[in-house]
Parts: C-alpha cells; structure tokens; sequence
C-alpha cells in the first residue's frame, strides 16, 4: 500500500500532540502512587536494606531519589504480625554495612540472635542509609513510623551533625519538599529554600524520565538481587582508612577548643527523637576508629580533631541525660583492627562486638 | 554506534534530504554517501589503549578497501576517472581528520588526538603508490585474489584469536613507544573489521568465480564502509547494493513511513529492551552466583532476550538509517525464536551472515565431499554442518567458548537433519491425531528456544569451564 505524505504528517502530528498531552497529564497528576508499584514482595523477595549501590552491574543495586520505591522494596511491611516485636534501625553506611553481608551487618546480627521480647519474637530491621545527616535519618525515622516499630536503635556520629552538612545527602536534597515539611512541623533551622525546587517542566515525563528509569530498573534489579542474594559490589581489595593523619585540627571550619551548640544540628536530633513518638529509641553514639598512628595525639581518625569529638561527645551525653534519653555511648568500644575503609565501618567481628553491647539494651530475654 | 551516533545521522540525513534538488541527486548523492560514510568510520571508532589506533584502524579500513578494490576491478572499469576523484576525497577526508590535531577538536571526529600530519601524509602516499601499482600492473586473476582472501583470512584470525591479538598489541605498542608488556588481547579494537573482511572477502571470492559486477572505486567503498551496517550489518552483496546505489531519488513518503518504523522498533529493541535486559542477563559474575537453578534459567532467558533485542534493534536502526538514504538493507532477523526447528532458526537469525557462509563455505565444501569423496549422506551433512557452524562461531571470536558454541549448533543442525529424514514419511500418520497436530508445533518451538538458549551459555560466557558448569547448574547439578 502506497504511504501518502498527508497520512504521514497527520500520524506525525497527532504523535506529537499526544506525547505532550502525556506530558502534560503526568505533571499535573503527579501519579506518586507509581512509586509504589513494586515487583518486590510479591514476584521477587524484598530487599533486606534501602537501595544504594553505584556499580550496577557488580552490586545489582542503585542508588535513587525515591524514598516511596526505596520503601517499597524493603523486605518490611507496614503490617505486623501478631507476635513478632519489631526493631528498626537508622543510621548511616555503618548500619547499612558498607563492605559487609547482610547477615553481617549490626541490624542481621542483632537480628541472628533469635531474642524474644514479653514473648514477641524480636525481628530486626535495616533502614540506614550511607550518607551522613541526621536530615536524612530524621526523614527515614518519620517514614518508619508507619511500620509499627517497638524500636527505634538510632546509631550516630559527629559526621552527621554539622549544620552545612544536612542537607548534602542526597536522599535530603532531592526531597525538598518532603523535608521542608519536617522543618516546618519541627521547626527546625534548615535552609531548604536552597534546595532545587521542582517545577512543573521538571514533574513531566521527560523532566521526570531519570526518576522513572530509576524506579524502572530497581525493579529489574530484583532478578539478580532475588537470584545471588547480593546487593553491593565488594572489591578483592580496598583502601583501608587512614591510621597515619594530618596535624590539621579543624572541624566543620571550627578550629577549637569549644564547640559551639549552634555548630551542630542538635535540633534535628530532636525532631529525631520526637518523630519516633510513643516508640521507644536507643539512641547510639557509634564506634570510632581510633588511631595510634601520625598526629594521633591530635586527631583521633581522619573525621575527627580530639577537641571536636570529645566535645560533642559531652554535649550529646549530657542533652540524653537531660532529655532523659536511653543512650549508648559505644565511641571506644571497637579496636582499630577492626574497622575496614572508613572510620565508621566496621567489619563482621567490630560489629559483633557492638552487637554484644547493644543486645542487653533491648531488655529482652534470650 | 551509540544512540548519539543514530541521531546524529538522522538528523544529518533528513538534512540532506531537504537540501537536496532533484536534479542533484544523479551528480551528488553518491559522493555524499561516500564521504559521509568515511567520517562516520572515523567517528565511531572507539577509543584503543595504542597510540593514535583510533585514528590507524579507520584509515586501515579505508585503504584495505582501496586496495581490495585495485585488486578486483576489471582492467575497463580501473580506468575510468572518476576513480581519481574518489581516491582524491578518501585522502581528502582523512587529511581533514588529520588536521584536527591543530584545532582541538579531540573527541569531535576521532576520540583521541589524530597523529602527526607528515606521517599521516607519509601512510596515504604509501597506500596511494601500492593502489596504483595493483591498478596498474596486476590483473584481477586467481592467484592473486587467493592471496588476499588469504591475507584477509589472516588478519581476522590475527585479531580475533586472543594470544594472537595481544601479541600483535604488544608489538604496535613497543612500535608507538608503549609498554608492551601492558598489552592485552582487546587491545586491538578494529571498528566494523568483523564486517568489513566479509563484504571483502565475498567481493574478492566473487572476483574468483567471476561474477562480481565491475564496480567503481566510489561504488565499491560506499558498500564496503556504508555506514548504517558498517558496525554490525547485515552484510550486503555488492551486485544488489549496487543497483540501489546506482539509482538514487528523492525521498518518497513510504520510504519515510517504513524507515520510521524500522527506526523506532530497532530504537526501541536496542535502547530499552536490550539495555535493560543487560542488567538481568546471565554473565560471567551472576553465573557463579545465582543461588538456584530455577534463577539460572530465568538469567538465561533473559539473556536470550537480549542478543535477540540487541542485534535485531541495530539491524532495524540500520535498515531504517539505509532505507532513508535510499538503500534497502537485506533483513537479518526474521522471529527466530518463533520457529519450530534448529533449521528454520538458523534461517532467520543473523540471515545474511548464515547466507555467506552457506555460499562461500557449505554449499563448495558439501560439493566437494560428494563429488571426491566416497563418504555416506549423513556423514557429509554431519562434516559440512559442524564445520558450518564452527566457522560461524569463530568469527565471534577464536576461543574455546565459541567454537563449542558452533559446534553445539552444528550437531544440533545434524541431528535435525536426521530427525526431519526419519520422520518425514510418518508426517501423515503424526498429522491426523488432531491432539498431536496441535501440540507438537508449540512444543518444537518450545524446544528450539531451550536449545539456542543453552547454546547461549557458551556464548554468554567466556570462560569454558564456569560455562560447563553454569549447565550443570541449570540441570541442578555440580
């Protein structure tokens, strides 16, 4: 059959027309439910941890923006069941497990020891996050709300709490309105004004077409993730974190000895705190590496001058004191020996260690 | 080519189609498809780890072409003068990609600085003065197109057998002033060589049997390096290529309406089909992961579906690209995994290759075994399949993975052979149980795709020993 050049143009332009009217359609309806279509739970097995990952191909993972999907793949639903008590833990790439197995990480190990609580089986949860800001921990804390948690383990560390650095995690930065809402109900002083505001081109398909690949290939990922088991890339070989340190002693553009309160985003911990609501948490100053090498009299690991640390160590024991807060303070707990490419993370026997600390802080029987 | 490239060439031929007159159509379009295919050879190049081989291996390509060309022209056509001018724009273009060294234009025309301009000058005065002396004081006879179909077959060899190519690496780095010892067998990135040595090959065999159409030197490099096939075909032959080429028109509204729909679908097949089956298809790290055999099958399967999407969405792209230029592609796939059979797969999967092989290896080598040799039907079918279907797995490559690959096929091929004699007198009786007749045809489409699936594994895997394992695995052993 002979094409004629009017039936052409006419299929071209009503193309057009309604590749812009889907455009259209998508931006003004904003479908987010979208997000909660998941293939995870029902075809495939949940993830046991949010999704992050930068090598797709080795971690079968990948980092996105989407806190919806990122949920919606959790191996955790909002429904309880009767009879199990449920642990969520927050945190950063320590408690997510940078390096580390599932089973290895503080949340698999705490949740390997087969606790009951009153009777309740004590099933634990994996919710951190690489990245550190307690902006970011405070939006996962609101969301875990909805999962019925009995607790909240919420593991911290100095890194997390300078003000400039709360809203460069990512998962913070491109959920500004999200977190705008948290400002407001906290009233906390985040500058969210500064983030990119999305506007109406950016909410069309092709504004949106990064997010909808992402959201598309999380749920491709599940085949390789439900077949190996495996969620991140673990290389033969990595930098082991710095022993040997620089004499520079700032922190946070601080130079010390004080640290000042208005530094550190001690609001933010508060909101934390306040958003588990009726959830009891344990809040956990994290394990650092300390080191006996260069300049070690001056600086306790590449993150952290002395003078910092260990005044943020005073003010954050003296605020749960004062707020009343179940509060752990694990900063020397680990030997040097075992932390692996940072100076937050530990390897399966550093946190096997934690894990003999924390486990009688749930007051459970075994 | 990436997706860059595609649109970019889009872009370029629906400009050329505005721009040009009618009436320019005879004079121009023919030297613009030449030198349009001659930079995208540069363009598409892909980086080389060897000093300044993302620029060698284009200008190889073009001259290998050229002197192909000298060797099989008949002594009439070697003459005419418009063979001057197209040898005048090929040295034109390459000195033109030369120069871009001086403009900093890296990465714009080839991905790395182009070499000196004097050495440049120094490889197109060599080629020029060889050209000139096969044109000139050569016949196209049987000796000498036996030797470069030998050379031809050399090199492919040379380049595709892994020791060979990072030996071959070590010597062009030590030459270019590099460590030879960092030299690896993918060193050697030859753009479209895989290709290119075939369209030569069929022109040279061609030349040999005398039925290659006297073509000139223009004629001849724009079907060696057309560059809408010239990275993964099909490969054409030359006669009928030729009479599109000789041809040219404006553009109608079918070929429109067909180039676009050949260009979405190969769009779509390739950049979001396969792409994204690449994230879940079976390699060499998830195979010795997958927890479970039933995850293995569906790694596999999605790795079937995705060199089907890949391959069939370029030949889409291509034949859309061709058919917009004013070229008609031959079609490469043709559902192959709907078919019932072995046979009829390899009758519609990767068609114009599997049809130069069958004319240039198969049919002379099942002559030549029934005309000189006293060997029983069965056993020719099974020398002449699995030597077939050998040889169509080396061209992937010269490494063990491969060559079971075609040697799986090929028994696969022979064993059909033998079921379609056997059960060809009991077809009636089979076809008048209604059940049977119903059942039996999804049921052989069904084992056909199994079977070039677990063909897969070889192919999918490089390495033969975790290969034979993964299909140990997939039968829940090992």
């Amino acid at each position: 059959m002979k094409t004629e050049p009017r039936t052409l143009f006419n299929a071209l332009w009503k193309g057009v027309i309604l590749f812009l009217l889907a455009n259209l359609l998508f931006a003004a309806l904003q479908p987010g439910g979208l997000s909660r279509v998941s293939v995870y739970n029902s075809i495939f097995p949940g993830r046991v941890r949010l999704p992050f990952g930068e090598n797709i191909q080795r971690s079968y993972n990948l980092s996105l923006y989407d806190l919806d999907a990122m949920f919606a793949s959790l191996a955790l639903r909002p429904e309880k069941p009767a009879g199990e008590f449920r642990v969520l833990v927050v945190g950063d790439s320590s408690v997510w497990g940078t390096l580390l197995r599932n089973d290895e990480t503080l949340p698999g190990q705490l949740d390997a020891l087969g606790l009951t609580c009153a009777g309740r089986k004590v099933r634990v949860y994996n919710l951190g996050y690489p990245t550190m800001s307690l902006a970011k921990d405070l939006m996962l804390i609101e969301r875990a709300a909805a999962y019925q948690p009995d607790l909240i383990i919420w593991p911290v560390t100095l890194q997390s709490f300078p003000i400039e650095t709360q809203l460069e995690s990512p998962i913070a930065a491109h959920n500004r309105a999200e977190l705008a809402a948290l400002a407001a109900k906290y009233g906390l002083a985040l500058d969210t004004a500064g983030l990119p505001e999305v506007n109406f081109w950016q909410r069309t398909i092709i504004g949106q077409r990064r997010a909808l690949a992402d959201l598309a290939r999380l749920q491709l990922l599940a085949l390789p993730w439900a077949a190996t088991g495996i969620d991140q890339d673990y290389p033969e070989t990595y930098t082991p974190a710095a022993r040997d340190l620089e004499a520079n002693t700032s922190f946070a553009g601080l130079s010390g000895p004080d640290l000042p309160a208005d530094a550190l985003a001690w609001d933010v911990l508060r909101a934390g705190m306040a958003a588990a609501g009726e959830t009891p948490v344990l809040l956990v100053n994290e394990p650092i590496l300390i080191s006996r090498g260069a300049n070690s009299d001056v600086r306790y690991n590449f993150f952290y001058p002395r003078w910092a640390y260990d005044a943020y160590r005073a003010q954050l024991s003296g605020l749960a004191a004062a707020e009343g807060w179940a509060y752990l303070d694990l900063w020397d707990a680990v030997p040097e020996t075992r932390f692996t490419n940072s100076a937050v993370h530990l390897d399966a026997q550093g946190v096997g260690l934690m894990v003999e600390l924390i486990a009688p802080g749930l007051t459970c029987e075994r | 080519m990436g997706l860059t490239h595609i649109l970019v060439f889009l872009a370029a031929i629906l400009l050329a189609r505005l721009l040009f007159r009618p009436g320019w159509y005879a004079r121009a379009w023919g030297w613009l498809l030449l030198g349009g295919s001659a930079l995208a050879v540069f363009w598409m190049q892909p980086a080389v780890p060897i000093r300044n081989f993302d620029f060698y291996f284009p200008t190889a390509t073009l001259i290998l072409v050229t002197l192909c060309w000298a060797i099989t022209a008949p002594a009439e056509t070697r003459r005419a003068r418009e063979n001057w001018a197209a040898g005048g724009v090929l040295a034109g273009i390459v000195l033109i990609v030369a120069l871009t060294r001086y403009l900093g234009l890296e990465g714009l025309l080839t991905p790395t600085r182009p070499p000196q301009t004097i050495i440049v000058l120094a490889v197109l005065v060599a080629a020029a003065v060889i050209s000139l002396l096969l044109a000139r004081f050569t016949r196209p006879g049987p000796r000498l197109v036996a030797a470069a179909v030998a050379l031809m077959v050399l090199l492919f060899v040379l380049l595709k057998t892994p020791a060979l190519a990072q030996m071959a690496g070590g010597a062009l780095r030590t030459l270019m002033g590099q460590e030879a010892a960092l030299a690896k067998p993918t060193d050697l990135r030859w753009l479209g060589f895989s290709y290119l040595s075939f369209r030569l090959i069929h022109t040279l065999r061609d030349r040999m049997i005398g039925r290659l159409p006297a073509v000139t030197l223009r004629e001849y490099l724009t079907y060696a390096i057309f560059f809408p096939a010239f990275t993964a075909g099909p490969i054409d032959r030359l006669e009928r290529f030729i009479r599109d080429l000789r041809s040219p028109a404006p553009l109608q509204p079918d070929d429109l309406a067909v180039a676009g729909r050949r260009l979405l679908t190969g769009l779509f097949q390739k950049f979001v089909l396969a792409d994204a089956l690449a994230l879940v298809s079976l390699n060499d790290t998830n195979a010795g992961q997958a927890s479970a055999a039933g995850w293995l099958w569906l790694l596999l399967l999605a790795y079937s579906l995705q060199i089907y999407f890949d391959f069939a969405g370029y030949t889409n792209i291509a034949i859309g690209l061709g058919r917009l230029l004013g070229l008609r592609l031959p079609e490469n796939f043709n559902h192959p995994y709907r078919k019932p059979n072995l046979t009829q797969f390899w009758n519609n999967w990767h068609m114009s290759l599997t049809l130069w092989f069958r004319a240039y290896v198969f049919n002379p080598l099942t002559r030549a075994l029934r005309t000189r040799s006293r060997l029983t039907v069965w056993s020719i079918v099974l020398i002449s399949q699995t030597a077939l279907m050998l040889l169509v797995g080396l061209w992937h490559g010269v490494t063990p993975g491969f060559a079971i690959w075609g040697l799986w096929h090929g028994l696969g091929l022979f064993v059909h052979n033998r079921w379609s004699d056997w059960i060809k007198p009991r077809a009636t009786e089979l076809n008048a149980s209604p059940v049977l007749a119903a059942v039996l045809p999804p049921l052989s489409t069904a084992f056909t795709f199994v079977y070039v699936s677990l063909g897969w594994v070889w192919f999918a895997l490089p390495d033969a020993g975790l290969a034979a394992r993964t299909l140990l695995r997939l039968f829940g052993m090992g």
